[in-house]
């Protein structure tokens, strides 16, 4: 009479043991390699880049493991202060006074394309201009010699490293309210490629057939442009570390301002950290944060 | 042994349960301490009725979330309420038993899907059609109570269909016996007799679009601005919490976290009218049938 009734609770007992032993595995799988790994976190614009260069790094040094995550660059910087992250991603013309107890290392330069849909016949904007579009004053593309129809402004929202950089270069602006705000780089970019008449921008290694970039005070959004300073939306991207990177951390950066790290970036499409800080051991600035990059100006 | 089993198990529930009231508890706690320093520092006016939500120069007017939170929740409930309520009146009065154990594990699988999907299609089929068909920059308050409406379809159908499934079948009987057709005896003997039912449903509904955040953000556009119709963009309450959660600090932070008192506050709100509704429709059936 009992077994019949016994039998059942000893399976469901069985549930839970079976789940707390899994649980036990994870945790135990989770905790092996914790001295090798790296946490980055912050911009959008650079993570693929990141998350492509952690694979390599992961490749050459199995007992590492690399992560990253996406937030935005003010995430980055508030990620590398306290903790959650070991190196913060920023791509900000003026790193924010708060960042100045990191320690910034310039690993790549990055161009903000001014974006089109294909169908847009506009083939150049001045900055000015392009400032008083993202201000809300000029709302139709006929004052920009296009077809008559509303502007639509695609902005990033305000934590975005894209979106303050483009501010700082155009000059401190207030955002149109009637800015759509999108949350990533490729969300921009399914705006614009998805609307006929929206005006975007984003990181030039984004940019694919299903947009166009336009000019920008005559210059083309090229890597020579950037490289030669004629194009002038350009911003740093910074790996950020509480005090100078030791250990693994500075390995990894070490890995991505040494040559195979930099060809890696090149080749997606980023501009190369400006020559003083390509070899690993001028790559660790001292100094908090620099300004605007010399060379990208 | 099963005696001793047979006393534990009520107070493990008990436990069980208070640890839920508990993290309601906690989370209300938490939220409002955040919160209401803030509001109390900025003061309610330029909280709740100022539309300048600038946080970086330390304007936090958030009237026109609000607004376009009540706006996508209530288009959101004109298309997926009807929808929904007509589409179990059918299941559950009309359709032959056949074609109900197929429909609704269907309908059941709809409320399964991400909102991640719904978003995505939101925003690569709808905000493009609503933009060639009826202008303005596609990803608005319409496409949002669109997307919103057929997401909460399989919840307001659901317990719409239970409803009607729970009105005794003498009530039908009886309306037929009196000389009702099929349609008159459902239109005024069965829908007044689950109509709490049904508002329940519609009341779960609202409770998910207007708390939904994924799908809205991606089809809504985002705009801070006060919307002055539904092609125009805008911004919900949630959306503005989970799009700047992830690194705002400071008083930043602190009025994301006065934004979700307020969300909490709308939503009882809202839940409070539909319950006072709900009990001042009972008591009038009850005088009447009196």
């Amino acid at each position: 009479m009992t077994f019949p009734s016994l039998r059942p609770s000893l399976e469901t007992r069985r549930v839970p043991a079976f789940a707390v032993s899994l649980l036990c595995c994870l945790l135990a799988l989770g905790c092996r390699g914790r001295e090798g790994s790296v946490t980055l976190a912050g911009s959008t614009a650079f993570q693929p880049f990141a998350e492509k260069l952690a694979e390599e790094y992961d490749d050459a040094h199995p007992e590492v493991n690399v992560t990253v995550q996406g937030g935005g660059s003010a995430l980055g910087i508030s990620a590398a202060l306290n903790g959650a992250a070991q190196i913060g991603m920023a791509d900000l013309v003026e790193l924010p006074p708060d960042a100045s107890a990191l320690v910034a290392t310039v690993v790549a330069r990055d161009g903000i394309a001014v974006v089109v849909n294909p169908k847009n016949r506009i083939a150049e904007i001045s900055m000015p201009k392009l400032r008083a579009v993202y201000m809300g004053k000029i709302r139709n593309w006929k004052e920009l010699g296009g077809g008559d129809a509303p502007i639509t402004v695609v902005s990033r929202e305000s934590g975005s490293g894209t979106r303050s950089s483009f501010e700082s270069i155009l000059g401190r602006f207030d955002l149109t309210s009637d800015a759509i705000i999108q949350d990533s780089n490729g969300t921009i970019r399914e705006t614009v490629a998805n609307d006929g008449n929206a005006i975007g921008y984003l990181s030039y290694g984004l940019v694919n057939e299903k947009i166009r970039s336009v000019e920008v005070d005559g210059v083309p959004c090229s890597s020579e442009n950037i490289l030669a300073g004629s194009y002038r939306l350009v911003r740093p991207i910074y790996l950020l570390t509480l005090g100078a990177p030791r250990g693994t951390p500075k390995g990894f950066i070490d890995y991505v301002l040494g040559p195979a790290g930099q060809a890696s970036i090149v080749a997606d499409g980023l501009l190369p950290a400006p020559r003083g800080a390509a070899s690993p051991a001028g790559g660790v600035s001292d100094a908090p944060a620099p300004g605007p990059e010399g060379g990208a100006r | 042994m099963n005696l001793g089993s047979d006393r534990l198990a009520p107070r493990l529930l008990l436990a069980v349960a208070c640890t839920t009231m508990l993290c309601l508890l906690v989370i209300a706690l938490f939220i409002f301490k955040e919160g209401l320093p803030f509001m109390v520092k900025v003061g309610l006016g330029d909280f709740l009725l100022s539309s300048d939500w600038r946080p970086d120069s330390g304007h936090f007017g958030i009237l026109p979330m609000i607004v376009s939170s009540l706006w996508v929740t209530f288009g959101a409930l004109l298309i997926g309420a009807p929808l929904g309520i007509a589409g179990a009146v059918f299941l559950a009065e009309f359709a032959p038993q056949g074609l109900m154990r197929v429909v609704k594990p269907a309908i059941e699988l709809l409320s399964g899907i991400p909102s991640v999907v719904y978003g995505f299609i939101g925003v690569m089929v709808l905000a493009p059609f609503i933009r060639s068909a009826a202008g303005g920059p596609g990803l608005s308050i319409l496409a949002a109570a669109i997307v919103l409406g057929v997401m909460i379809l399989p919840t307001v159908m659901a317990i719409a269909i239970d409803a009607l499934r729970s009105v005794p079948q003498s009530y039908r009987e009886g309306a037929l016996a009196l000389g009702a057709t099929k349609w008159q005896s459902v239109r005024m003997v069965v829908l007044v007799a689950a109509r709490s039912g049904l508002l329940a449903g519609v009341i779960l509904g609202m409770g998910r679009a207007i708390g939904e955040t994924m799908a809205v953000i991606m089809v809504a556009g985002n705009a801070v601005k006060m919307p002055l119709s539904a092609l125009d963009s805008a911004r919900t309450l949630t959306a503005n919490i989970a799009l700047e959660m992830g690194y705002a600090t400071g008083m930043h932070r602190q009025a994301l976290f006065a934004t979700g008192i307020v969300l909490f506050l709308v939503i009882m709100i809202l839940n409070g009218l539909a319950g006072a509704a709900l009990k001042r429709g009972s008591l009038k059936r009850r005088a009447r049938g009196r």
